[in-house]
């Protein structure tokens, strides 16, 4: 096995994992967020809505055709660089992607061609209908996937069979804690994502003067979703650390940055970690903090890094740093959902443009969140790719070489860039352009025929030229 | 169950190849077309299908992963750096799809999607040529090394399933286009035809003069040639719809001569997975995983599959070139602005 072609296979898994799950962040909140729209157009037949719709869609078409095609990299990605791991866990995480591929994305797939180019092909009630499946698609996607990446956590319901990890329990490998917190910070993360992208917009369009009416209706919507879901992804934050705590001790310690065994422990708030020494600089500490979030008591002793042999430690860096990171963004989107919020009802968030301009630049946060969570839960698990079960360094196709990871390394990541770079810049431009309220002032039958798909600019123009060369 | 998750694979890559095959075809037609106008209705032809045609790539990868984890593996390790441009093309073209319309350099779209196409389509036939020449192993392990699959049959498989696409391709949009479209591509079956034709009987005396171990396959079994009955069928009476300008049928057929291809390779390979190498049954996986797929994923919603894939086609039936497609947003006088609005474009 070839020590660099492990590094280089880890480098491409999490670069091209990075770049997949920004896109379906995204569009798991959008999706939901389409629906909702849809479904109060048909119920109050407010226009504003379908503006709004119609606005969204086309820059959810954008970022769901790039997450799909990064995701089918990594549908691949298994095969290709961790042959070791996908034949011996292929009996467990082969069904879970079975399931997430089966429900999640065909149900997507089947009806993303319909949300997009079908609107005046179907019934409103089948367009509704396609749009809450590809909502629906989206979120069971993402539960496939968190049970998959928790039985890699927290291994349960096997047994170890010719090599191959054999499943006995299906019901404890779904139904298990881990999944159940996990999955709906997951699943919150992504809402929140949504309801801040979409509520960022609607304070660009106030502080530029533009479309206000739907300028008002995002933020409010926005601002209210995330006042919401905040204080219950914090909840769900800490359920997530009570398993970290319960089953994978040397990532919490890592995650507390705690070099030695204490009781009662304190709570290191900042600091440097030095891995070198085994302790920490520039170290601020609030005492027996750490035995009350740890273990919900005023005495507890909570493991240090130090009672783990060196080769079974995670860095320490990136998931304390990483950690940290996350809670202060979710801190700061707590605060400004909450205060938008109340100003938002009370009708005077119009006139604060300081909150509107923290508002408008806040949209990073959940991405920033999101990332480092992912951060802290994969690297803090290190040297495991499976927990306790199989090392990350015995998982790899054990012919591959340097060369070839190199070059794919270096393929994916100049495409990557490449489409990225343009994804955003369309995106951008799309919402730059924000909202356009004649689309809705057109009756149906009025409207130009269109190239195929929603996001086209230069058609209106022309009708029924489809027949050129007849 | 094991036999249960053989069909299930070998319908979705069936599956697979049928329906990505015309749209990687028509990506391929779309390169050697110049004008806006074709290319715009090109597109129109697959857009609504294309995110479900490749989901049944990922429906084959993942059936393979679950239900014969060696097979998955070994094969995507030992078939890396075709894997990896096969998927760098999907990419470039999944994204060609939205991007297009947005940029103000459309032709660079255009290259990504069209050499994208090209791409994922001969690294496909590539390593079904492979596949079929038989890869290196030693005591059950890959070791041919990271261009073990490279020779020249594998080559030539990929420049003939590129041929097969473009034929399926022009088919299509036969049946869903118009005018000049429509004429375009009637005028290009007759060729990939030909070529494909060629292909096979190049493949053919390949086999026999390198005694391929597949021959032996051919000669033990003489019953495969029912399916080249059938393909011969097949191609005279494709040949006639062409003539009869029959906008249907040539589709039909020639789904029916890859459906013909694809039963000779399945069963001419059996009871191997990989060629020569792994057996089905040591393949597979252990029956509790087959079975929770079986009793959920298998016999409730594999079927729903296929309906979501049938109402989809049904909601987009039709010509698409034509008036049909009213797009009830066409707020894009604002995205005249940003946009870069080429009407004259469309006037050719
Ligand atoms: C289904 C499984 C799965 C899922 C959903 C994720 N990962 Fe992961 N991750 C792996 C399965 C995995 C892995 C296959 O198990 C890797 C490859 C090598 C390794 O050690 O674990 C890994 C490694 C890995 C690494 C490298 C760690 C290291 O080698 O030090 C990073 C940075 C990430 N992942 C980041 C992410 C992000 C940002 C994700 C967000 C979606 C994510 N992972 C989801
Ligand atoms: C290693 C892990 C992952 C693999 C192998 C993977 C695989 C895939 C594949 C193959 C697709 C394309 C499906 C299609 O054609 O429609 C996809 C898209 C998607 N994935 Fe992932 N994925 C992974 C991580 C994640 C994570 C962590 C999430 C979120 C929790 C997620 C959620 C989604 C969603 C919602 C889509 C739909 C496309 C979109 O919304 O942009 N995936 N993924
Ligand atoms: C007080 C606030 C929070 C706490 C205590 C918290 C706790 C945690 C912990 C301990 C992990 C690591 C889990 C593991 O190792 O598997 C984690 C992961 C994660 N967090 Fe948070 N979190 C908080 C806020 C947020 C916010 C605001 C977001 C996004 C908007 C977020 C998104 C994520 C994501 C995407 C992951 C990776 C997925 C996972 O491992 O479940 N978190 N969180």
């Amino acid at each position: 096995m070839d020590a660099t072609a492990l590094l280089l296979s880890r480098l491409q898994f999490a670069f091209t994992i990075s770049f997949h799950i920004i896109f379906p962040a995204f569009s798991i909140g959008l999706a939901a967020w389409l629906a909702v729209l849809e479904a109060k157009h048909l119920r109050t037949g407010n226009a504003v809505y379908r503006t709004l719709f119609q606005f969204w869609l086309k820059i959810f078409g954008v970022a769901f055709g790039l997450g799909v095609v990064s995701g089918v990299v990594m549908a691949f990605q298994f095969g290709t660089n961790w042959s070791v791991l996908s034949n011996m866990s292929g009996p467990i995480q082969g069904p879970l992607l079975s399931y997430e591929t089966f429900t999640a994305f065909a149900l997507e797939a089947g009806f993303f061609g319909v949300l997009i180019l079908g609107r005046n092909r179907v019934a409103p009630w089948f367009y509704f209908f396609s749009t809450a499946m590809v909502a629906l698609g989206t979120t069971l996607s993402a539960f496939w996937i968190m049970v998959n990446n928790s039985w890699m956590q927290v291994p349960v319901g096997y047994v170890v069979q010719n090599g191959q990890f054999v499943p006995d329990d299906w019901t404890k490998i779904i139904f298990n804690s881990v999944v159940w917190s996990r999955f709906p910070h997951m699943l919150l993360a992504s809402y929140l994502t949504g309801a801040f992208c979409v509520a960022s917009s609607g304070a660009w369009y106030l502080l530029r003067d533009k479309s206000r009416v739907e300028a008002l209706v995002m933020l409010r919507m926005g601002l209210l979703l995330a006042a919401v879901l905040m204080p219950l992804q914090l909840a769900f934050g800490h359920l997530v650390g009570d398993y970290v705590h319960d089953f994978q001790p040397a990532k919490f310690a890592a995650i507390e940055g705690r070099w030695h065994d204490e009781q009662p422990a304190s709570e290191v708030v900042i600091a440097l970690p030095d891995p070198a020494h085994e302790t920490n600089t520039y170290e601020i500490k609030i005492p027996v903090l750490g035995s009350i979030i740890g273990s919900m008591s005023l005495t507890s002793k909570e493991v240090g890094l130090t009672d783990f042999p060196p080769q079974d430690r995670p860095p320490v860096l990136i998931p304390f740093a990483t950690f940290r990171i996350m809670v202060g963004c979710g801190l700061i989107m707590l605060a400004l959902a909450w205060l938008g919020s109340y100003l938002s009802v009370t009708h005077r968030l119009e006139r604060s443009r300081l909150l509107l301009w923290s508002i408008f630049l806040s949209f990073p946060l959940p991405f920033i969140a999101i990332f480092t969570g992912w951060y802290t839960a994969e690297v803090g698990r290190q040297p495991w790719v499976i927990y306790g079960a199989l090392r990350t360094d015995q998982a790899m196709t054990p012919f591959l070489t340097a060369g070839a990871a190199l070059s794919s390394l270096i393929l994916f990541g100049a495409i990557y860039l490449f489409i990225f770079s343009f994804g955003t810049l369309f995106i951008y431009r799309l919402l730059r352009a924000g909202p356009s309220r004649n689309a809705i002032e057109l009756p149906y039958d009025a409207t130009p025929n269109r190239p195929m798909s929603l996001a086209g600019g230069d058609v209106a123009a022309v009708p029924h030229l489809m027949t050129a060369g007849e | 169950m094991v036999m249960f998750w053989v069909l299930v694979l070998a319908n979705s890559m069936l599956l697979y190849l049928l329906l990505d095959g015309f749209d990687l075809g028509v990506g391929m037609l779309f390169g050697l077309t110049r004008s806006e106008a074709s290319r715009s209705i090109m597109l129109r032809t697959i857009a609504p299908f294309w995110d479900g045609n490749e989901t049944w790539l990922i429906v084959a990868a993942v059936v393979l992963w679950s239900a014969f984890p060696v097979a998955y593996a070994t094969l995507l390790s030992a078939l890396y750096v075709p894997v990896v441009v096969m998927l760098a093309g999907l990419v470039l073209r999944g994204v060609s799809f939205e991007f297009r319309n947005e940029a103000q350099r459309r032709w660079i779209w255009d290259i990504c999607f069209a050499c994208g196409s090209l791409a994922a389509s001969f690294m496909q036939g590539v390593m079904v040529g492979a596949l079929v020449e038989g890869l290196q192993f030693t005591d059950g392990q890959y070791s041919g090394g990271a261009f073990g699959w490279m020779t020249s049959f594998a080559v030539l498989c990929g420049v003939g399933l590129c041929f097969g696409y473009a034929l399926l391709g022009a088919c299509w949009l036969v049946r869903k286009s118009d005018g000049k479209i429509r004429a375009d591509a009637r005028r290009a079956i007759p060729v990939f035809a030909t070529a494909v034709l060629v292909f096979l009987a190049v493949v053919f005396l390949h086999a026999l003069t390198k005694h391929l171990p597949i021959m032996h396959r051919w000669i033990d079994r003489p019953y495969l040639l029912v399916f080249q009955a059938i393909g011969c069928v097949a191609a005279l009476v494709l040949a006639r719809s062409i003539l009869r300008h029959d906008d249907r049928l040539p589709f039909r057929m020639v789904t029916l001569i890859f459906v013909s291809a694809f039963g000779t390779l399945a069963l001419s390979f059996w009871p191997y997975m990989i060629p020569f190498a792994i057996t089905i049954d040591s393949a597979a996986a252990p029956h509790s995983s087959l079975a929770f797929m079986f009793w959920g994923a298998g016999i409730f919603v594999y079927p729903l599959m296929l309906l979501y894939a049938v109402v989809g086609y049904r909601v987009f039936r039709g010509k698409m070139g034509l008036a049909a497609d009213h797009h009830q947003d066409s707020g894009n006088a604002h995205l005249g602005k940003i946009g870069s609005p080429r009407p004259a474009e469309w006037g050719v």
